[in-house]
């Protein structure tokens, strides 16, 4: 493992990022966009103060999948993986790399989007505003593990995108966004349990309902062991001999 | 020669069920050699086994002393790719840059390759708006950096156009006829579907469905099948195999 290579491999794709303002713009101002929407429709009730942690903790991870694996598909389809994995780079580099780059812009993200939610709309959160941060880079990370680890089954960008129906709603659905976990059916309250963002949502959650912080980082152990994982996996889709 | 740069024995490759290398032996020794052949003979698939980046089902390969791939040989053999393998949204000196820092090699050797495919003034255009001749440039220009011992290439002058070619050809002499700092001229080789670029070669390979059908200086070919051209002696070869 060398932290040289994989600083400019982080350096090398925020690098990419600054040319495509328009990619920047997406994954900094649609968030934000989005969680104002919500504020506006239930401005009556106190159904943001439910769901506006839950969308903290969504947006990352949905966003860092989506750029992730178009990034790395289009870095094993245009010939650039086959010569790196050919230099003398280690898969992890790679990997690192890409989790730090994108980490970064997740913390970016999770700042503007925690600055929106916290300080303009009025969420209101007991526990400490950063550690919400925190979970939302860990978050940023899975999805960019996630993101990784699909572009090994797609052949093009159209078929990557179509992952995220299959891998990503489903979490969406379960996470505890539109009905609280504990009132899902027995079977779907296990599978929701196995599946990594209801865990980046619980800990959004609790840290909104309480300044105790063990849960939060119990959940944050467990969504990082889950990044970590997949992040492996993706490791064992990276060939340097391909057939 | 005593001491081969390469030497392949056995080596079968089978792709998609089809043998596209049928045990097949070489040896290369220093200076330019040309590995010549119709599209589809399996050319690439034997530079890909040489760095290493090809599935093998069987046989040895054995380059500059080690197995084929193996991590010593990453920083002493450059290999670039049919289609350009850079990144199409960085400047030439960007992606010089990245691909430095992932070999540890300085920045004094971005400004030197820069100069060796004549892209100084190209240099911080974006890769993806340059003309196809250029990007392979740009291309070459990343596997120059390391100052390979070995320098493998894949149909570089495609699609060049003629004065361009002759400029690569010049280079490639160059970088075979100058001794580095190591005491020895890089080893090239070089692929081609176009068989007037033989002439330029030190020792020629002409290949035909997976096998090695002749091997020798053009002068020896060419004497040998009692033809003008290299091309008369490819044709000749092929109909003495057959009859």
């Amino acid at each position: 493992m060398s932290a040289r290579i994989a600083l400019a491999v982080a350096g090398r794709v925020l690098l990419q990022l600054r040319r495509d303002p328009r990619t920047v713009a997406m994954m900094l101002v649609v968030p934000c966009v989005l969680i104002t929407l919500l504020w506006w429709m239930y401005r009556h009730t106190s159904v943001f103060d439910a769901v506006g942690p839950a969308l903290l903790a969504v947006f990352p991870f949905v966003v860092m999948f989506l750029v992730t694996s178009v990034t790395t598909l289009r870095e094993r389809s245009s010939g650039t993986l086959e010569r790196l994995l050919a230099m003398p780079m280690g898969k992890l580099d790679l990997l690192l790399g890409y989790a730090l780059a994108f980490g970064l812009v997740a913390a970016v993200q999770a700042v503007v989007a925690v600055g929106l939610s916290v300080g303009v709309l009025g969420l209101d959160i007991q526990g400490p505003v950063w550690l919400l941060a925190v979970v939302a880079v860990v978050d940023a990370v899975l999805g960019t593990a996630l993101g990784l680890f699909v572009s090994a089954f797609a052949n093009t960008e159209f078929q990557a995108v179509q992952f995220m129906p299959a891998l990503v709603i489903p979490q969406l659905l379960l996470c505890g966004l539109f009905v609280p976990r504990d009132l899902l059916p027995d079977a779907l309250h296990a599978l929701s349990a196995v599946l990594p963002l209801s865990w980046a949502v619980d800990a959004m959650q609790t840290l909104t309902r309480t300044s105790a912080t063990a849960d939060v980082w119990r959940d944050l152990v467990i969504v990082t062991a889950y990044a970590v994982g997949v992040l492996a996996l993706g490791a064992a889709t990276l060939r340097r001999r391909t057939p | 020669m005593v001491n081969n740069v390469v030497t392949v024995r056995g080596l079968t490759v089978v792709r998609g069920g089809r043998t596209v290398l049928g045990g097949l032996d070489l040896a290369l020794g220093s200076g330019v050699t040309g590995l010549l052949g119709p599209s589809g003979c399996g050319k690439s698939t034997l530079l890909r086994a040489l760095v290493g980046v090809q599935q093998v089902r069987a046989g040895e390969v054995t380059v500059l002393g080690q197995p084929a791939g193996s991590p010593p040989l990453r920083s002493r053999v450059g290999y670039v790719t049919q289609s350009a393998s850079v990144y199409d949204d960085l400047s030439v000196v960007e992606n010089l840059r990245f691909f430095a820092r992932v070999l540890g090699v300085g920045r004094d050797r971005v400004a030197h390759v820069l100069a060796a495919v004549d892209l100084v003034d190209h240099a911080d255009r974006v890769v993806g708006r340059l003309s196809g001749g250029q990007r392979s440039r740009a291309s070459l220009a990343v596997a120059l950096l390391g100052e390979p011992e070995l320098l493998v290439l894949d149909e570089p002058t495609v699609g060049l156009d003629p004065v361009l070619r002759e400029d690569l050809w010049a280079m490639f002499h160059r970088l075979a006829d100058t001794p580095s700092e190591r005491g020895t001229g890089t080893a090239v080789l070089v692929s081609s579907h176009v068989m007037d670029e033989a002439e330029r070669c030190d020792r020629l390979l002409l290949m035909r469905d997976g096998r090695i059908i002749a091997d020798g200086s053009p002068a020896e070919i060419k004497g040998h099948a009692a033809a003008r051209t290299v091309e008369g002696a490819f044709l000749a070869l092929v109909k003495e195999a057959a009859a």
